[in-house]
């Protein structure tokens, strides 16, 4: 065996604002199939938290099961985690969120783990508006457990053994849509370009963010007939526009042709630049976002990049009027303030 | 840019950076990795094949692998190539059975060899085997040239010296040692068949002109002829207070040797600051550690002489200056000279060559530094039957120069005598072998150790300054060469793309730890080198490009720090990158001439 992975790295690696370098964001190395599309969002991670300066013990990564579940092992080794029971990330996801609103979650799902068994819980993650990223790495299959067909496997969509799906698709973008979420965007593994942005202006949304990333199964679902395959895949994507993260604070210094160029502001002020728009499309219309994925469904094709956004948004803290202090930093004195106050408190009430 | 040929034989052969910067291109991970796995024997002779002289150099190079190798560049120090080749050396089996025997069927053709340095011995070793009547001549008593008559026995040992150069005698050499060649016209006139001069650069530069030079003559030595005259044992003691002046490899030795003859005050005093001396770290650090301080920025004045006898030195002191071009200047700093005892002083400022005996009417032309004009390729001269190589050819260098050039030379003499063109020369062999074995599993060592390098243990001061044959070095035992061995990154095991396959996943560009891959839009070179994932600055690494794939990038790999560890390979689904082990071997006069065509 001789599957390990080298200490030295290159001596030019440049450093970011807190002076590290790229690798100190990465994580165990991926023993996924070669060649998944997990790993290259694994990577997209790595490198959107690395270039947004983000202090790696600042990040819980929550997961459920399944070979996407498993990636969190894979990035961002210096911090937090929680490897969850199947389905139920997003009940873990909450309960450290309510508890430390200091950091910021990164939870990471599979199609399976989505859209079949944690269906549940991701509809109600979506309603309560917790602030966290949540990934999908959509390959249409049960990686894990050799590649039966998954909820979000197309329709007529053909798998490794020949077998046709007979069923309907859930749409997990549109679905994030139509309930509300104040962040969705989809992507496909293949094309980071898009993807690391994407990934930098969802970790900067306040509220939920979602984002649906297309990920061949290198070794169930790469098939020709397969409309999650490598080759399907880029043949029939189209996106919204192309798009750059710009941080707070930051000059504009590409320029495009008048109208043709959108600034999207986020809550912290930085800014997603949007280029070469689709026709008819608003980001901050939810309805022209459902239309846009429709319409291109209809075409058979898949609609990547940002697809909708809302910029202020009111997250589960601020609906339940939490205290803005996570609960290991709640000392005695905050929450016994002693029987002065209660005596205070007692005759405020006669 | 456009896509990487790698049917070009220099393509990987340039990625396997030791290899390339040996002068006898050295297979040098090949050789490691033998030594990894215990086989001496076989790694001698890879060595020998190409180097001639494993065990002398294994002791004495002058590395110009190390500081090309590529561990050198992701961390301090390179590997220790030199001191593995002596681990070869030291403990292989009987490799005599792998060296060819005599006798060799004669093909009725007579070389002379005028001078017996490495470059003539690596002529004969090369031409013997083929049936060649080899007459090997030199005016010292016993074969080796400098290696014998300069490099002292506390770095090379007589008995390692005696059997490499006996490896190529015993070819059925015919040796005129003792045998001073005053002309070369007498020697064309014995018909040979050509005639290769490897006779050196056997001249001490002096001072004739400085104030005192003569009067001090008995006590003022030329750095060669003296180390040569301790060698042949005609000297065997020095004052107490030594003066080394110069600050080349030379002087190291000149020193070093006057530190086992009876010097006690030993001092080399230099013109150039230190850093720039001519000598190799390793050689100004073994000087220092035998007590000797170098003293730089000192230009010397006078020697100075009363009643006769040497006294010392006076020294001007000066600092060095830099015009806008880089070019040194040594200017005086207005301090009053500084005098320096000695009762002694070796005179180590440099070499020349030197050809009294080659007259100049035999159609060979001199140029205007009095140097033969010498093709740089056949190695031969104006005159078609004479040949030169080693320190003889360009000036003086270094043993693997000089082997390098008997190998050349030796392939230019036997094309001439056979009668073909001399520039017709075939490409170096070359192999690409599949090094997959499994899933994780290859046939070489891919993981990177992170082991520094280790240190070659010496034997005790006290010891060798009091006897001058006690070799300083004690070389690795086996288990530190093995583990230094483990520190090669096996840079000959080439990653080969094959952009058909290529389903552009982008785990080869994620996995690598060195961020050696990109796929991007493709560019001319000095852009594309700026927008990989680490720009690519080190402009003597090449750039691997692919031809252009299905979604309009190209694959670019940056060869500058690749481990050469697989793991693009492993996490490559579908094998569009493969490990592949190249062995390039520069082709010798055995297999130089091409067999005629069989109709
Ligand atoms: C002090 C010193 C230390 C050195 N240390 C190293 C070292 O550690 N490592 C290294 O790589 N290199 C070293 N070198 C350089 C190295 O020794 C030479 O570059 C190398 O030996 C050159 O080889 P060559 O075959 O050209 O000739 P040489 O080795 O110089 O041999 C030439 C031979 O020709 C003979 N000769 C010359 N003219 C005639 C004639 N007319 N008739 C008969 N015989 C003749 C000479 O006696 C001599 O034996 C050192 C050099 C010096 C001076
Ligand atoms: C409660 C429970 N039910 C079923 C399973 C078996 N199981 C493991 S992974 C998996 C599906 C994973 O699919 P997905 O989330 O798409 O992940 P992928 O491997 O495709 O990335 C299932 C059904 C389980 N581990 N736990
Ligand atoms: S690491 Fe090994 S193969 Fe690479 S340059 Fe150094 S010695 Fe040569
Ligand atoms: S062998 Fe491959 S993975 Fe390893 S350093 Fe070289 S390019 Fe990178
Ligand atoms: S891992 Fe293989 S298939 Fe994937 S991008 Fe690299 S070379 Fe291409
Ligand atoms: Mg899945």
């Amino acid at each position: 065996m001789t599957y390990v992975r080298p200490k030295f790295r290159h001596p030019e690696l440049p450093k970011n604002k807190l002076g590290y370098t790229l690798s100190y964001y990465e994580g165990a190395l991926s023993t996924l199939c070669a060649g998944c599309g997990h790993d290259s969002i694994s990577a997209a991670i790595v490198q959107a938290c690395y270039d947004l300066d983000i202090e790696p013990h600042k990040v819980a990564k929550l997961s459920g099961i399944g070979c996407s579940s498993k990636t969190p092992a894979y990035f961002l080794s210096n911090s937090h985690g929680f490897n969850s029971v199947h389905g139920r990330m997003p009940s873990v996801a909450t309960g450290a969120n309510l508890a430390n609103r200091d950091l910021k979650y990164i939870g990471i799902s599979g199609d399976g783990d989505t859209a079949s068994i944690g269906m549940g819980q991701f509809v109600h993650v979506i309603r309560r508006n917790l602030n966290m990223l949540y990934v999908v790495m959509n390959n249409g299959c049960y990686g894990l457990t050799k590649g039966q067909d998954s909820a979000t496997a197309d329709a007529g969509s053909k798998n490794k053994t020949g077998q046709v799906n007979l069923f309907q698709s859930i749409d997990l973008a549109s679905l994030a849509i139509e309930l509300g979420a104040t962040f969705v965007a989809q992507s496909f593994s293949g094309d980071k370009q898009q993807l690391v942005p994407l990934m930098k202006a969802a970790m900067k949304h306040q509220g939920f963010a979602f984002i649906n990333v297309i990920s061949p199964c290198v070794t169930f679902n790469n098939n020709v007939g397969s409309t999650k395959s490598y080759d399907y895949v880029r043949e029939h994507v189209e996106a919204t526009g192309t798009l750059d993260f710009v941080p707070m604070m930051s000059e504009i210094t590409t320029e495009y042709a008048e109208g043709s160029t959108e600034h999207l502001v986020l809550h912290d002020g930085s800014i997603i630049e949007l280029h070469k728009l689709a026709d008819g499309w608003d980001p901050h219309n939810r309805i022209s976002a459902i239309n846009a994925v429709q319409h291109a469904k209809a075409k058979n094709e898949i609609l990547t990049g940002l697809l909708y956004m809302e910029k202020e948004t009111t997250d589960l803290h601020d609906m339940l009027g939490t205290t803005d202090i996570p609960l290991n930093s709640l000392t005695k004195e905050i929450l016994c303030p002693g029987s002065g106050k209660l005596k205070e408190l007692n005759d405020s009430l006669r | 840019m456009k896509p990487t040929d790698i049917q070009n034989p220099e393509y990987f052969h340039k990625v396997v950076d030791c290899q390339y910067a040996c002068p006898a291109h050295t297979p040098v991970p090949e050789y490691i990795r033998l030594i990894a796995e215990g086989k001496y024997t076989e790694a001698y002779m890879i060595n020998w094949d190409s180097n001639v002289f494993p065990g002398v150099l294994g002791r004495t190079c002058d590395r110009p692998c190390e500081p090309a190798c590529r561990r050198g560049r992701v961390e301090e120090e390179p590997v220790a190539i030199c001191r593995l080749k002596r681990v070869a050396a030291d403990n292989k089996g009987d490799v005599k059975q792998h060296m060819p025997h005599g006798p060799f069927p004669a093909n009725g053709k007579k070389i002379a060899l005028i001078g017996a340095g490495p470059a003539s011995l690596t002529v004969a070793r090369d031409l013997a085997p083929l049936g060649y009547e080899i007459h090997l001549y030199d005016e010292q008593k016993l074969g080796g040239g400098f290696m014998r008559s300069q490099i002292p026995s506390f770095r090379l040992p007589e008995t390692v010296l005696n059997e490499e150069v006996d490896y190529i005698l015993d070819l059925g050499i015919h040796t005129h040692f003792n045998t001073y060649v005053s002309s070369l016209k007498e020697i064309l006139a014995r018909s040979y068949d050509a005639v290769f001069v490897g006779s050196g650069a056997p001249r001490g530069r002096d001072l004739p002109d400085m104030e005192g030079r003569k009067e001090g003559d008995a006590n003022i030595h030329i750095g060669i002829d003296w180390l040569s005259s301790v060698a042949f044992e005609h000297t065997n003691k020095i004052g107490k207070k030594v003066i080394v002046l110069g600050g080349g490899n030379t002087a190291m030795d000149c020193c070093r040797t006057s530190r086992r003859l009876g010097g006690e005050e030993v001092r080399v005093i230099v013109r150039s600051p230190f850093a720039e001396m001519k000598a190799s770290p390793w050689e100004k650090e073994d000087a220092m550690h035998e007590d000797i301080p170098i003293i730089d920025n000192h230009v010397p004045k006078s020697f100075v002489v009363t009643d006769g006898k040497l006294k010392g030195m006076m020294f001007e002191k000066v600092h060095a200056v830099y015009d806008d071009a880089g070019k040194r200047k040594l200017v005086p700093t207005g301090e009053p000279e500084v005098f320096y005892e000695a009762d002694d002083v070796l005179v180590a400022i440099g070499q020349e060559n030197s050809f009294p005996w080659i007259e100049r009417d035999l159609g060979l032309e001199f140029d205007k530094w009095n140097m033969p004009v010498v093709d740089p390729i056949t190695y031969c001269s104006t005159n078609k039957k004479v040949f030169f190589g080693g320190d003889a050819a360009f000036g003086p260098k270094n043993v693997i120069t000089a082997v390098a050039h008997g190998h050349q030379a030796a392939i230019s003499i036997h094309l001439a005598c056979e009668g073909q063109d001399m520039m017709n020369r075939l490409a170096p062999f070359v192999n690409l072998t599949n090094m997959k074995m499994g899933i994780h599993e290859w046939s070489y060592d891919s993981m990177v150790v992170n082991d520094e390098r280790y240190v070659v243990p010496q034997a005790d001061k006290k010891i060798t300054l009091t006897n001058r044959k006690q070799e300083v070095e004690l070389g690795f035992d086996r288990l530190d060469g093995f583990k230094e061995a483990q520190r090669c990154l096996n840079c000959d095991v080439q990653t080969v793309f094959t952009e058909s396959k290529c389903i552009e996943c982008d785990a080869c560009m994620d996995v690598c730890p060195t961020s050696c891959i990109t796929f991007t839009v493709n560019e001319e070179e000095h852009d594309l080198r700026q927008h990989l994932k680490v720009p690519a600055m080190n402009l003597t690494q090449d750039l691997y490009v692919s031809d252009i794939l299905p979604t309009k990038r190209v694959m670019v790999k940056d060869e500058d720090v690749c481990l050469h560890c697989g793991l693009c390979a492993e996490r490559c689904p579908t094998s569009a990158w493969d490990m592949k082990k190249y062995f390039y071997n520069v082709t010798k006069a055995v297999n130089a001439c091409q067999q005629e065509a069989i109709v």
